[in-house]
């Protein structure tokens, strides 16, 4: 049994101009132990997909699916307090903005114990102590000093680790990271990215990245989908993807990245899309 | 061929002050420390470097938004030093920048044709006609339609947007254009729209480009001298061969190894890496 399974996800929003539709029917899988990229430019609904599955958006959206299961349970039937016992708990997110992301009120340190006393059974100096031994897995230096620092002290980078400390902080079956790196230098966006695989590794969850960087997917993938404007392009595992991509689009994704450019000009997705006719 | 330097920076410092309070002293910070580079006319300098390396303060003395502490630039044979002499005119039409975040740098209550007349309408005595006139056939320059010209910038996608920030640089016929990670907030498949449409900018008009970045599959594929920036200071610059095929400096190392690679084999290493 996979341990996502989403079967024709649709996710539509209400606007002044009728129903927008982000997603028309994508199909999820996602293995414990596996990494599973999701690829795609911006409004290709990759996001909102994972964000329906967390059960994040806004009532103005419209989601059905054909099913819905995480570990057999079914998701879409789970009442908000039933959903809360499995957020955060056994499936956790991290985001793009890593400082956005923090409450610039609170130290680190709370707002890892936070999700601790809401999902274990830990007290205390407990939770004080276990939130050190997150720090110092995520490869904060002096964590014991740093749990006391507010958001504004640390770096982007730092903030991220605080972040994935929190996600990881009840040893999650899925973590799903959504653009986990845009915002961060190349050098800490490494750093990063050996982070979030080494974890998964030890750790044997399922990882779900969002991500437009070819790069990125290709540094952490086992399996890719390509999504475009709502609907999957293409599903493959990451070597045949960059070796035999099947979808035009897709060709048309790997031919704009400046280091494949052959002649004087790129090729852009446009140049793509009457050819292919996506 | 020194005729053919159209920027010219030698030793130039940046010093910030920060001020201090009750229980802090002030102190100061040098976000440039001793740069200097030649820049020929027609080519493109790409300024590399992470967060703080002081690649943006370098640009906002280009650009003369700031001014700077101490050292000397010069653009198209004018002296630039707006701390003693203030900027004319003349200094203004040499050179123009575009901005990392299109939806930043356009003022939302301000039609794309009067955003592309501005710079016009300061800095010369040409009749509104005549802006006009301009405004449109820059418009289609950069690839946008004449019916654009009366709308807002909450109607373009960010693609566009940028597309409307190039003219607006543009506009002075400057000689060089700064551009400020003018593509890190672009979908991939607009990226590649972006540079072919600099590309050919730079050859109808010759136009000399900085281009700052952090990405080096962009720089690889558009500078012809590259300049690493690490704290300040220029630790490696060369032609972009010498750069990206023989790095001498450590940090421009490390950032090779941290750049992700996308080709088969690297993902072909990396699996085997995994299953063992």
């Amino acid at each position: 049994m996979p341990l996502l399974e989403i079967r024709s996800l649709r996710v539509a929003f209400d606007t002044a101009k009728g129903p927008f539709k982000a997603l028309d029917g994508v199909d999820y899988t996602v293995d414990a132990g596996e990494v599973l990229a999701i690829v795609g430019e911006s409004g290709s609904g990759k996001s909102v997909a994972m964000l329906a599955t967390m059960g994040l958006l806004p009532d103005s959206a419209t989601i059905t699916a054909d099913k819905m299961d995480f570990e057999g349970i079914d998701l879409r039937t789970l009442s908000a307090k039933e959903r809360r016992k499995v957020i955060g708990k056994d499936i956790s997110m991290i985001f793009q903005e890593p400082i956005a992301s923090l409450n610039p009120c609170f130290t680190v340190g709370f707002q890892l114990g936070e999700t601790l006393k809401v999902h274990t059974d830990l007290k205390g100096r407990q939770i004080r102590d276990r939130s050190i031994e997150l720090l110092t897995d995520v490869g904060i230096p002096d964590p014991a000093g740093r749990i006391d620092a507010f958001p504004h002290q640390m770096s982007g980078g730092q903030c991220q680790r605080v972040m994935i400390a929190m996600a990881i902080a009840c040893a999650p079956k899925l973590l799903i990271a959504d653009e986990p790196t845009t915002a961060l230098d190349v050098t800490i966006q490494k750093q990063i990215l050996d982070l979030l695989v080494q974890l998964q590794q030890d750790s044997g969850m399922g990882l779900i990245m969002i991500t437009h960087d070819m790069g990125v997917v290709a540094e952490t993938a086992d399996r890719v989908i390509v999504q475009y404007k709502g609907r999957k392009m293409e599903e493959a595992d990451v070597l045949s993807l960059f070796e035999n991509p099947q979808s035009p689009y897709t060709r048309a994704l790997l031919s704009a990245l400046p280091e494949n450019a052959t002649g004087d000009r790129l090729p852009t997705v446009s140049d793509f899309a009457e050819a292919g006719g996506f | 061929m020194e005729d053919d330097v159209i920027l010219k920076v030698r030793d130039l410092y940046r010093t910030y002050d920060i001020s201090g309070g009750l229980l802090r002293k002030a102190s100061q910070l040098t976000a440039v420390k001793g740069v200097s580079f030649d820049v020929e006319r027609g080519s493109t300098l790409a300024v590399v470097g992470e967060s703080g390396c002081g690649k943006s303060t370098l640009a906002r003395m280009l650009t003369m938004i700031d001014a700077q502490s101490s050292g000397e630039i010069e653009i198209d044979g004018l002296s630039i030093d707006i701390s003693k002499t203030g900027i004319s005119r003349e200094m203004r039409q040499k050179v123009q920048i575009v901005f990392q975040n299109p939806y930043g740098s356009l003022n939302p209550r301000q039609k794309i044709g009067h955003v592309l007349e501005e710079p016009l309408l300061l800095n010369t005595d040409m009749p509104s006609a005549e802006r006009r006139d301009l405004a449109l056939e820059m418009l289609q320059k950069v690839g946008l339609q004449p019916e654009h010209y009366g709308r807002y910038p909450h109607m373009f996608s960010g693609g566009q947007r940028q597309r409307i920030a190039i003219a607006r640089a543009i506009m002075m016929q400057p000689k060089l254009l700064v551009l400020d990670e003018p593509v890190s907030a672009l979908d991939l498949s607009v990226q590649a729209q972006i540079l072919n449409l600099l590309a050919d900018l730079q050859e109808e008009m010759g136009l000399t480009y900085v281009f700052i970045s952090h990405d080096l599959s962009v720089v690889r594929y558009i500078a012809d001298k590259v300049m690493v920036m690490y704290f300040g200071e220029v630790v490696e610059y060369g032609t972009q061969d010498e750069v990206f095929d023989n790095p001498q400096h450590d940090y421009t190392k490390t950032l090779f190894a941290a750049t992700p690679k996308a080709d088969v084999e690297s993902i072909r290493k990396r699996l085997a890496a995994k299953a063992a």
